[in-house]
């Protein structure tokens, strides 16, 4: 199909939108609602264009391009359009940038000023909603929304949880929970999903910088931290350095500058995980299930099966996460090393996820009345920190992290994508099964960011069936197939609540673009997997510093000890009762 | 001054339709073998709850699905993709009513009746201050004036016809030179308003038209989906700027005056963006209200904006109320009367209303028995 655009004549693909063809060709329309992947739902109408021969503007993301047509992205009619609508949305929202989280990477902010947008032009002001501070993850402040639906999306068709929807009508309409209440009575997972699509600050992380700062400059405390593996492939975005490359060694110089006293790998409990994990696997095939075991270490799927379908539980693996596996070690075992009073410990860490806030003040992460882990924080904050202290990570001279507890295989490291808890799992889990070992596993059919993924594995005469799903929503479909029985033989399943699993979690960099958020996912697995092709040490159980751990303090894996410190034994959320609140 | 909508409309009895449903079926009329024809029809009526936008047909196909009624873009259209993801026909109750007719007459028949681009027939639902309200059928192309003065009767005796709102919430105001305009869906669209739902409101020189648009603004700000920032957003401005015509000094704020004057000057470009941007017909229409009362009756909102007078004294904070001195006995119930205590005097002797505490909720008016209150 010839078209032209822009007076350029241009080649339109069949079914193509007008913005798919503006975008292939160089032009940019802005937009506020569109989502890649997504069927358009025509929202926002900032990327209307005007085309010749139409009576009112057509919305480039939704409308097809039609043979012959004459495009403008840019038409005096289209800009004037554009403007005002950003001085609609500006006339009922709060004129507080400078306090703003997102100033400087909010949509709607770029595009007033894009626009020129100099002062409030309509005569009703804003209308005032309270702040949802309800949820441990996370910050909703309906002020500042511009009712994009982008959040509702996300929670709805990328997640499959649904937490939050458009309410009220009219220009009264807002985005809630069900019945005006919120989010901590509402399904949400805390994910944070809705954070990373939100084009303005009207969704945040639950922020604990504040705590953290305090405890950093209390001289009673040792404050430790951990840094989760997908954190150090996605920091450098954060603070405008090119992506997909790992900064791990730099980061933990940064750690160290900004006073954290000893600085740990949660690689190293992703490693301690496996173990478990693989002993529990093994027990489980050994004595009858229940199979298929689900992996834990994504809170927000946990959450999700607590409330939605708790009648899985006894399906989880009992295993904690790494961060509480960490949190529970660093204040046990490794203040017993140093000798260190636990309630002095105050223990930080750095997760790609907002989720982990909300796990990490679960009453079955604490002991004698204290938090394993004290306060957690998304990249988004440590980054913030990091800018506050004029820290330039890409000049900092590599640190190792503290031993033991900052030592790492690199199967640890693939935690932060989706398949790779599943590869380290397997890697130990041969071992349990042959009682030999095996050169490391690379498993191609569990990589890529498909939604469900299968593989099988022989090993020591048994066959073992595992799947992975990438994303809550894909974890719903495959338990649907399973509740329908067509893969009666499955025996482990990793479950990722994120798309492309924790690099693509909700406490990573937000991106204005959200057009390449699969290939921004793909770069950080990418990392991942170089860093693991690039080690040495490739396998969990071969972690001399997991090892020590066992020989020192644990005893083996499922030991007394361990169940003690890293497991948990799950009831529903809700009663039923609430339920039906 | 028109009562703002309530929320929304109630609930229509739906009895009587399941009755006809039984009716028709029991008739064979409907289900499985029509007649003995072998062909098969089920009629099902879903209820909504009443929301204005559910009249867009992806707003309703929304509804009907179980969703919260919201437009969605088009294309693609229903046609080819609809309810639950399949083709889908929308058509309105009326057309399918049209049916039996069309069928008796024949579609030659059918056809001769209305104009070469709108045929056959409309039923208008005529009310407002009219002789005679009601629903009333009519052959496409008839002149609005007959409507209007043969079968409703014209305005009650004494007074002054002043204009016709057609076309339900989103269509037009005409004026009385208008009224020679036949009604079909061109010649209504080259002055502003619309065929619509068929609602025929007529008013009179009681009317304020600066209010009628306010009215329809707010029915239809709250009536909005919500979803696309130019109706959303622009349809509670286009109100918030009518409000300010009608603000009087008292609860005018500074800048007040200014804002008045502005909002006025952007009234149409805003009205312009709102038309070309919004998702769906409602906010495409939606100017339709403002802009044909401000196209037809200018100086009425330039008597309200500048200077700050309601002609058809509707608009209370604008209305200024006096006590004629030679009128007054000095009965004190106005006073009594008055909410605001704007008015002093001694019994016995005349009253007066101090205008800075008015209101003008006219309550003075109604209460004094020797009409000594004027309005100006």
């Amino acid at each position: 199909m010839q078209v032209t655009i822009n007076n350029r004549p241009a080649e339109a693909r069949e079914g193509e939108t007008i913005l798919e063809l503006a975008r292939r060709e160089g032009h940019a329309i802005p937009t506020l609602c569109h989502m890649k992947g997504l069927l358009p739902s025509g929202a926002c109408r900032i990327c209307v264009v005007e085309v010749e021969g139409q009576k009112g503007l057509l919305p480039a993301c939704s409308h097809p391009v039609q043979d012959g047509m004459v495009i403008q992205t840019h038409s005096a009619r289209a800009v004037e359009t554009r403007k005002t609508l950003v001085e609609l949305l500006l006339a009922n929202h709060p004129d507080d940038c400078l306090y703003c989280v997102r100033s400087g990477t909010c949509e709607l902010q770029d595009l007033a000023r894009a626009y020129g947008v100099r002062r409030r032009r309509w005569p009703a002001g804003l209308r005032h909603h309270s702040l949802d501070v309800s949820s441990p993850a996370l910050v909703r402040d309906p002020d500042k929304c511009i009712l994009c639906g982008k959040c509702v999306r996300a929670c709805e068709e990328v997640m499959g949880v649904a937490a939050i929807d458009f309410t009220h009508g009219g220009s009264w309409t807002v985005i809630a929970p069900a019945y005006g209440g919120d989010l901590n009575r509402s399904p949400c997972i805390g994910c944070g999903q809705c954070i990373v699509v939100c084009p303005t600050g009207a969704l945040r992380e639950r922020s604990q910088l504040d705590r953290v700062c305090a405890a950093l400059a209390d001289p009673e405390l040792t404050v430790v931290i951990q840094h989760a593996p997908a954190v150090s492939v996605s920091i450098a975005e954060e603070l405008d350095l090119p992506g997909g490359q790992d900064f791990n060694p730099q980061l933990v110089a940064a750690l160290r500058l900004l006073g954290f006293e000893y600085v740990f790998d949660t690689g190293f409990s992703a490693d301690l995980t496996i173990m478990e994990e693989a002993a529990e696997l093994v027990r489980r095939i050994k004595l009858g299930g229940p199979l298929p075991m689900f992996t834990s270490c994504s809170p927000g799927w946990v959450r999700w099966v607590e409330q939605a379908r708790p009648e899985l539980l006894p399906n989880l693996s009992t295993c904690k996460s790494p961060q509480q596996m960490m949190g529970a070690v660093i204040k046990s075992w490794f203040a017993q090393r140093k000798n260190l009073d636990p309630a002095k410990i105050f223990s930080v860490s750095v997760m790609p996820c907002t989720a982990k806030k909300a796990e990490a003040g679960r009453p079955e992460h604490a002991r004698e009345g204290r938090a394993d882990v004290d306060a957690v924080l998304t990249v988004r904050e440590l980054a913030r920190l990091i800018r506050q202290r004029g820290i330039h990570i890409q000049e900092l001279k590599p640190e190792h992290a503290d031993l033991p507890l900052g030592m790492r295989s690199t199967a640890g490291r693939l935690f932060g994508g989706t398949g790779g808890v599943m590869e380290a799992a397997l890697r130990t889990a041969w071992i349990l099964l042959t009682g030999e070992d095996s050169p490391p596993l690379r498993v191609a059919a569990l990589h890529g960011q498909d939604g469900v993924k299968f593989a099988t594995i022989e090993a020591g005469g048994v066959k073992l069936q595992v799947a992975v799903a990438n994303g809550l929503r894909h974890a719903q479909t495959l338990l649907g197939e399973i509740a329908a029985g067509k893969h009666p033989e499955l025996q482990f399943v990793e479950v990722m609540t994120c798309p492309g699993g924790c690099v693509g979690g909700g406490g990573q960099p937000i991106h204005k673009d959200g057009e390449h958020a699969l290939e921004r996912r793909q770069e950080r697995i990418n990392a991942l997997h170089r860093i693991d092709d690039e080690g040495m040490l490739r396998r969990s159980h071969r972690n001399w510093a997991v090892n020590e751990l066992y020989r020192e303090f644990l005893g083996e894996p499922l030991s007394e000890k361990s169940h003690e410190l890293l497991h948990v034994h799950r009831t529903p959320v809700l009663d039923e009762e609430d339920a039906l609140v | 001054m028109l009562r703002r909508t309530p929320r929304r409309k109630p609930r229509s009895r739906r009895r009587w339709h399941e009755r006809a449903i039984t009716q028709a079926r029991d008739c064979g009329l409907l289900g499985a073998d029509i007649l003995g024809s072998g062909r098969r029809l089920e009629v099902k009526i879903k209820q909504g709850a009443g929301a204005f936008v559910c009249g867009e047909e992806t707003a309703l196909i929304h509804s009907i699905e179980g969703q919260r009624g919201m437009p969605r873009p088009r294309p693609p259209y229903p046609v080819t993709r609809g309810l639950f993801g399949r083709p889908t026909v929308i058509n309105n109750v009326e057309t399918m009513a049209n049916l039996p007719g069309l069928f008796r007459m024949g579609p030659e028949a059918f056809a001769a009746l209305g104009t070469a681009g709108s045929k056959g027939t409309k039923v208008f639902a005529l009310s407002g201050q009219i002789s005679r309200t009601g629903l009333v059928e009519v052959a496409m192309g008839e002149p609005l004036r007959r409507i209007v003065e043969e079968i409703g009767g014209g305005v009650p005796e004494g007074h002054v016809f002043k204009a016709v709102q057609i076309g339900g919430p989103s269509g037009g105001c005409l004026p009385g030179p208008q009224l020679d305009i036949p009604v079909d869906y061109e010649s209504l669209k080259t002055v502003g308003a619309m065929v619509g739902s068929g609602g025929l409101v007529v008013m009179d020189e009681r009317a304020c038209m600066v209010d009628v648009a306010r009215y329809f603004m707010d029915f239809i700000q709250r009536e909005g989906c919500g979803k696309c920032i130019p109706c959303r957003e622009g349809t509670r401005q286009l109100l918030a700027i009518l409000d300010s015509l009608g603000r009087g000094r008292r609860r005018e704020e500074p800048a007040g005056a200014l804002e008045r004057f502005q909002g006025l000057i952007s009234l149409e470009r805003l009205a312009r963006v709102i038309q070309d941007s919004s998702l769906c017909g409602l906010g495409q229409s939606a100017r339709n209200p403002v802009l044909s009362t401000l196209r037809w009756f200018r100086a009425e909102y330039e008597a309200h904006a500048y200077d700050r007078r309601c002609p058809a004294k509707v608009c209370p904070e604008l209305l200024l109320y006096e006590i004629e001195e030679d009128l007054c006995n000095g009965c004190t119930v106005c006073a009594r009367k008055c909410p605001a205590e704007a008015i002093v005097g001694s019994r016995k002797s005349p009253h007066h209303i101090i205008a800075e505490k008015c209101r003008g909720c006219g309550s003075c008016l109604t209460a004094c028995p020797s009409g000594a209150i004027k309005v100006s």
